[in-house]
């Protein structure tokens, strides 16, 4: 079967790609554009490791049908960084210790985005929530709830968000 | 024949299409076709995707319709429909709640299908277009009894009564991981009081059976009386009629057995 052309935005720039009718978003993103920040896991929406935004909305890029992204804007976890400078929830990850192993961050550090970005002061509960699509089997989890808690906190976090 | 990708722009032009070609399944959220297609088990067939409005349309008045392609996101955000909130907010963390909707929840195996076993306990009606003509609407039982014959045409909504009073409908999930995690089983009721007795019961079990379930033994011992310790040990001992739950990698057979009536007892008697 043919190729099917799609055009989208991927973290602020225009890109096009030709994808097969059933390559997941995951795929396009890897293998056809090159930005390995969502990782592959388990395929299956448990693990939450391939986690981006699509239109601003939390989605499973395994399970999202790249065809499907015609004309979406869709952020990666290679998006939050500005050059040099991180993101205010990538520089509270690294100074709570939220990453071990770092597998599960690309999806966490989505996952926080998208959780400060509709509720900008969060409980620990709503946190909790937050991230519960995501598995973590190093940290416990305890650090990566103390680095959002802390990102929502910071005066920078809340006007970049 | 490989996968093929379509979009169906009217529910007729989908219809039309499902009713020629056998292979065809709708892709809604995605969360069950991609995870059948990333782990190999779907390789051929047309894949549809619908993008009528009303597929997504939420409609209020009167009995409420949910457009088959609404998702557990979309009912989080509606305060008229706080009483599936418990149900929606079971399934998955908040990305599969952005994409899992409520026409592929009717779709989903045991263990997954929570918030289906909470629309059962609504008496919902599930509205199916096969081929060209109008949706007729299907008791949600009856459309769970066929499912697995597949071939039954396009779901395009889901319809049912809003409960009178929000208090009486009720819901709970166990799962042994929180605040996300598979359930061992899940239980929804919809008790109406009148005079102070339950008038109209409808118990759904999820997980113990392949499909969810009503318990009509513990609707018949709820009817009519008043929810007390009485009628509620009369639930526990008729919840097990008619389950078949399986042993899985969740909980065994047997301890899906041993803790349902525990589970309905703390549900009925409004305990956490």
């Amino acid at each position: 079967m043919a190729k099917i052309p799609v055009q989208f935005r991927l973290n602020g720039s225009d890109r096009a790609a030709f994808v097969g009718p059933s390559d997941n978003l995951l795929t396009l993103l890897r293998r056809g554009l090159n930005d390995f920040g969502p990782k592959y896991g388990c395929g299956q929406g448990t693990c939450g490791t391939c986690t981006v935004l699509v239109d601003g909305d939390l989605q499973l890029s395994c399970l999202t049908l790249a065809a499907t992204c015609e004309g979406k804007h869709v952020e990666t976890v290679s998006g939050m960084a500005e050059g040099p400078v991180l993101h205010p929830l990538q520089q509270a990850f690294m100074d709570h210790f939220a990453a071990q192993c770092g597998f599960c961050t690309p999806g966490m550090l989505t996952a926080a985005k998208a959780l400060l970005a509709a509720n900008p002061n969060p409980t620990r509960a709503e946190v909790i929530d937050g991230i519960s699509g995501n598995i973590c089997r190093c940290t416990g989890y305890d650090a990566i709830i103390e680095a959002i808690l802390a990102a929502a906190r910071g005066g920078q976090a809340k006007r970049t968000y | 024949m490989p996968i093929e990708f379509r979009t169906a722009s009217t529910f007729s032009d989908a219809a039309g299409l499902i009713a020629g070609d056998r292979t065809a399944r709708l892709l809604s959220g995605g969360t069950l076709i991609m995870r059948d297609i990333n782990e190999g088990r779907l390789t051929d067939g047309l894949i549809l995707r619908l993008v009528d409005p009303a597929y997504r349309q939420i409609n209020l008045s009167g009995r409420v319709e949910l457009g088959a392609g609404v998702t557990m996101a979309a009912i989080l955000k509606r305060r008229e429909l706080a009483y599936l909130h418990a149900p929606a907010q079971a399934i998955g963390g908040p990305a599969v709640r952005n994409m899992a909707s409520i026409g592929g929840n009717l779709f989903a195996e045991s263990p997954y299908g929570d918030f289906t076993v909470a629309l059962l306990a609504l008496d919902a009606q599930v509205m199916v277009m096969q081929g060209f003509g109008a949706p007729r609407a299907v008791p949600l039982e009856e459309f769970l009894a066929g499912r697995a014959r597949g071939g039954q045409g396009l779901v395009t909504a889901v319809q049912f009564a809003p409960p009178q009073n929000a208090a009486d409908f009720r819901f709970r999930k166990v799962s042994r991981v929180r605040p996300k995690g598979l359930a061992v089983l899940s239980v929804a009721a919809h008790l109406p009081m009148s005079g102070g007795r339950v008038s109209g019961a409808r118990v759904a079990f999820g997980a113990m059976a392949p499909v969810p379930m009503r318990a009509k033994a513990v609707e018949r011992v709820l009817e009519g009386k008043a929810l007390d310790a009485a009628a509620i040990t009369a639930a526990r001992a008729a919840a097990a009629e008619g389950i078949r739950p399986v042993t899985d990698a969740i909980a065994s057979e047997w301890y899906r057995r041993e803790v349902l009536p525990v589970h309905l007892a703390r549900l009925l008697s409004g305990q956490d």
